[in-house]
């Protein structure tokens, strides 16, 4: 499918998903109903569709060209099958996804795999803030699944994460793994600062540099690696324990190398 | 307006003694009439029960508190979003729905009166403003009076007189309809970070105890007239073992009584009959309670229903809110308003596998079960604090279905399920009994003389739901109740039908009730004085603090002579 002009005003795409389209024909996918703006037009109205689908949305593949960055919610809630994001994708891809997998070949926008349950979502851009965090107001971020960034994240990624894991091979902005509970987050470029700000616990690797860490958490060790998912990174790392504010139990592994305005740390060991 | 003639309906009129008869229901300018001439349209009600418009008498539905927990959660409204129709305009719902998806959803399921049980003095203006915004319904709102210093002061020095004056001003000022009371004189004590134990326990800096805040404004009431008793949500609400202070409550205004008509409502009577000493011993205290209201006439109560899921609990019961937070660490607001009450808001999820939880589902239907006569115990949520009020449906089922009851209960905690009385209990609700817990026993109680019953000059508010009680059994066919009290078949709202298959088909503007005391002339001698107060005590001045009548959007004044 590929937009059928540039949108100028957002499009709401939960439609847009394996689940959904899975039995259908074109024309029955062609009607399916979504807002633009504050107008409900179908799916045919705003976009060229073909192909030919499965049944199964296990074996379903969307592909998604052309510029649909104003296009929001892209694969909500599905459970199975694929998208293909050819150019840059709108927010809230992947929300509450449960299952199947997002590939964007461009950059993804905020809240991409926000409450996201399991499933994969690999960006090879970069992507906004809120990366794999809880609605406003809500303390359930991601709770099972992968997200995979190839170049940089915002600021707040893997807000209030309870489960999974955030791999961003670029930096990250402000706040990442704030109020997260549990899971894996792993930073190969630097991180702007506040990392785990308020963890309860969880696992935050930082193999970049960071301005500071934050005095609410306390050094722990020197780690000569740290291991995420399987993986190893390798070290040397400072082990931080926090946040102590919420008497919280989170990993804070922040590399030496990359960081030696850390070393007055090494007095505490 | 055009007349309408309800035909072949099962007719539950408890008021009028109407039992399920098959009859007619003719209604003309909004009001209920003999007989209704041509031109008139019929419904045909055959296979259809028309009972009253509901009436709930405790709901926070409006006000500051109601309006911080809507800002407090969006997470609680983001997935239940009602679209813009031709007739409705949007919102959001869940466990504090925006206003006007409150008077729609309240209209879907045929209630057509709802009442705001705490509304803090200082705040009425905002809470007036937001019943402006409540459509479908007819409202009021109860100032809460039972911390206010203006009470307090006169009433340690035992000047009943004068304190009656001050309320008869306030209801006035307030456009207030109820004399609420809070945690009495907890509240104040709780402004120094205090609480009081029991009701024998002194206020600090007033030298009075909740009795005698109690029995004051009781005697008050009865003074003024006003058309409900007192309403009251007791001390130690929420706590292990509160039973006894609610029997002590409903004891110490014993004497008050004036023949068989009631002069206390304990409401949300669930979260006050907790027995044992602590959250490991916690048991029902529903059959002491209930036992002790069977036998009495004074007391009139609503259950405070529990039903399983996310909500938001608010109360102005400061002190109480903040020990439910410490218990949920959840996210919380506190406040104190100025000299009259206080607030707390803490979202709280009731879970089956949590054994005081599922204790608290059981406590409920026990008291409303137990409780032998209807009249004396009406069926609410205290929404949203045990429930949202859109669950009503499956209370109904439970209430009349014991299997509905019982099948929830094999999922419950098991040591909840072994300690519940529920299993012995067979009672099981009719039509006539559950009409009289959802409208008739709360629109008397609530002294609305045209709300509540179907007999000539009612105002003509009437539900009607799709079921055939001559081929339904309720008890069996939960299912199907649950289903029709979810989405009336007609509401029916002042003469105008506004719900169609639990649909909006047309939006009103309600009625906002509020009692105008007729008292004599000399009471305006505490004017001077109150501005002298307000002076020394308020961030307002008098001036201010009063709601001018043409704030209310249809302004109803119910006129009552008071004996000062």
């Amino acid at each position: 499918m590929s937009p059928k002009y540039l949108f100028k005003v957002p499009v709401e795409a939960e439609c847009v998903s394996p689940d959904v389209f899975a039995g259908k024909n074109l024309e029955e996918i062609g009607s399916l109903k979504l807002w633009e703006g504050n107008r409900q037009r179908s799916l045919n109205d705003l976009f060229y569709i073909e192909g030919d689908g499965p049944d199964t949305p296990e074996k379903l593949t969307i592909q998604v060209l052309g510029d649909v960055h104003k296009v929001r919610r892209i694969g909500a809630g599905m459970s199975a099958g694929e998208i293909f994001i050819h150019r840059d994708a709108g927010i809230h891809l992947g929300e509450e996804m449960r299952g199947g997998k997002i590939t964007v070949c461009g950059n993804a926008d905020s809240w991409t795999g926000a409450m996201m349950k399991d499933g994969v979502i690999e960006v090879k851009g970069n992507a906004g803030d809120y990366v794999g965090a809880a609605y406003r107001g809500s303390v359930k971020g991601m709770r099972g699944g992968t997200i995979i960034i190839h170049g940089n994240a915002g600021n707040e990624l893997g807000c209030f994460m309870r489960k999974g894991l955030i791999k961003v091979h670029g930096s990250v902005g402000q706040f990442a793994g704030m109020h997260m509970k549990n899971g894996t987050i792993s930073v190969g470029g630097n991180s702007e600062g506040r990392a785990g700000a308020e963890m309860t616990g969880g696992k935050i690797v930082v193999c970049g540099s960071v301005p500071s860490v934050l005095p609410t958490f306390s050094i722990d060790s020197l780690k000569s690696k740290a291991k995420i998912n399987g993986e190893e990174a390798t070290g040397p790392f400072y082990l931080f324990i926090g946040d102590i504010t919420e008497e919280g139990e989170g990993k804070l592994y922040v590399s030496q190398a990359s960081n030696p305005h850390l070393k007055l740390y090494e007095q505490y060991l | 307006m055009p007349e309408i003639l309800i035909k072949n309906g099962f007719v539950y009129d408890p008021l009028n003694g109407v039992d399920g008869e098959r009859m007619d229901v003719a209604v003309r300018d909004g009001k209920i009439v003999e007989k209704v001439g041509r031109g008139k349209k019929i419904i045909d009600a055959s296979g259809m029960i028309v009972m009253p418009g509901g009436v709930d008498i405790h709901s926070h539905i409006a006000g500051p508190k109601v309006n911080s927990g809507r800002m407090l959660r969006p997470e609680d409204h983001f997935r239940d979003v009602e679209v813009k129709t031709e007739k409705t305009r949007s919102g959001v719902g869940r466990s504090i729905p925006s206003t006007f998806t409150t008077g729609y959803r309240y209209a879907r399921m045929g209630y057509t009166t709802v009442m705001d049980p705490a509304m803090p003095p200082l705040k009425a203006r905002h809470t007036h403003e937001e019943l402006n915004d409540t459509p479908m319904i007819d409202k009021a709102s109860y100032p809460l009076l039972g911390d206010c210093w203006f009470v307090l002061e006169p009433l340690s020095k035992g000047l009943i007189e004068e304190c009656a004056a001050y309320v008869a001003w306030t209801m006035e000022a307030t456009r207030g309809y109820v004399i609420k009371l809070v945690n009495p004189g907890g509240l104040e004590a709780w402004g120094f970070g205090r609480n009081v134990r029991n009701i024998d326990d002194t206020v600090p800096n007033f030298n009075i105890t909740p009795r005698e805040i109690i029995q004051g404004l009781c005697r008050v009431n009865n003074l003024l007239h006003m058309p409900h008793t007192i309403h009251v949500h007791t001390n130690n609400l929420g706590k292990p073992g509160n039973y006894t202070t609610t029997l002590e409550t409903m004891k110490c205004v014993e004497n008050l009584a004036n023949g068989d008509k009631p002069v206390i409502h304990v409401t949300h009577c669930q979260f006050s009959a907790f027995k044992g000493d602590d959250w490991q011993t916690f048991e029902s205290g529903a059959e002491e309670i209930a036992k002790y209201v069977n036998a009495h006439s004074h007391v009139t109560t609503d259950m405070g229903q529990v039903v399983f899921g996310d909500t938001t609990t608010m109360t102005a019961d400061g002190p109480f809110q903040y020990i439910l937070y410490q218990l949920s660490h959840n996210k919380w607001i506190n406040s104190d308003v100025e000299t009259e009450t206080s607030t707390g808001i803490v979202p709280f999820k009731y879970k089956r596998s949590s054994f005081v939880h599922a204790t608290q589902w059981s406590i409920g239907l026990e008291l409303a079960l137990l409780i032998k006569d209807p009249w004396k115990i009406f069926m609410t949520t205290d929404h949203p604090n045990a429930a949202p009020f859109i669950h009503y449906p499956k209370i109904v089922s439970w209430l009349m279905s014991r299997t509905a009851r019982e099948k929830l209960m094999k999922k419950i905690n098991r040591r909840a399920q072994h300690k519940s009385l529920l299993p012995t209990i067979d009672r099981e609700y009719t039509f006539l009994e559950l009409a009289i817990a959802t409208r008739a026993g709360q629109a008397r109680s609530l002294g609305l003389k045209q709300k509540g019953h179907l007999g000539v000059g009612a105002d003509a508010d009437i539900a009607i739901y799709r079921i055939d009680p001559e081929n339904v059994d309720p008890s069996k066919k939960y299912r199907l109740i649950r289903r029709a009290f979810k989405r009336a078949a007609y509401t029916i709202k002042g003469g105008e039908i506004v719900v169609k298959d639990g649909e909006i088909v047309k939006s009103v503007s309600g009625k906002t009730f509020w009692v105008k005391p007729e008292t004599s002339s000399s009471l305006k001698e505490i004017v001077p004085r109150l501005k002298e107060k307000f002076e020394d005590y308020y961030t307002v001045q008098y001036e201010n603090y009063v709601v001018p009548e043409h704030h209310l959007a249809v302004s109803c004044p119910v006129t009552v002579k008071a004996e000062v």
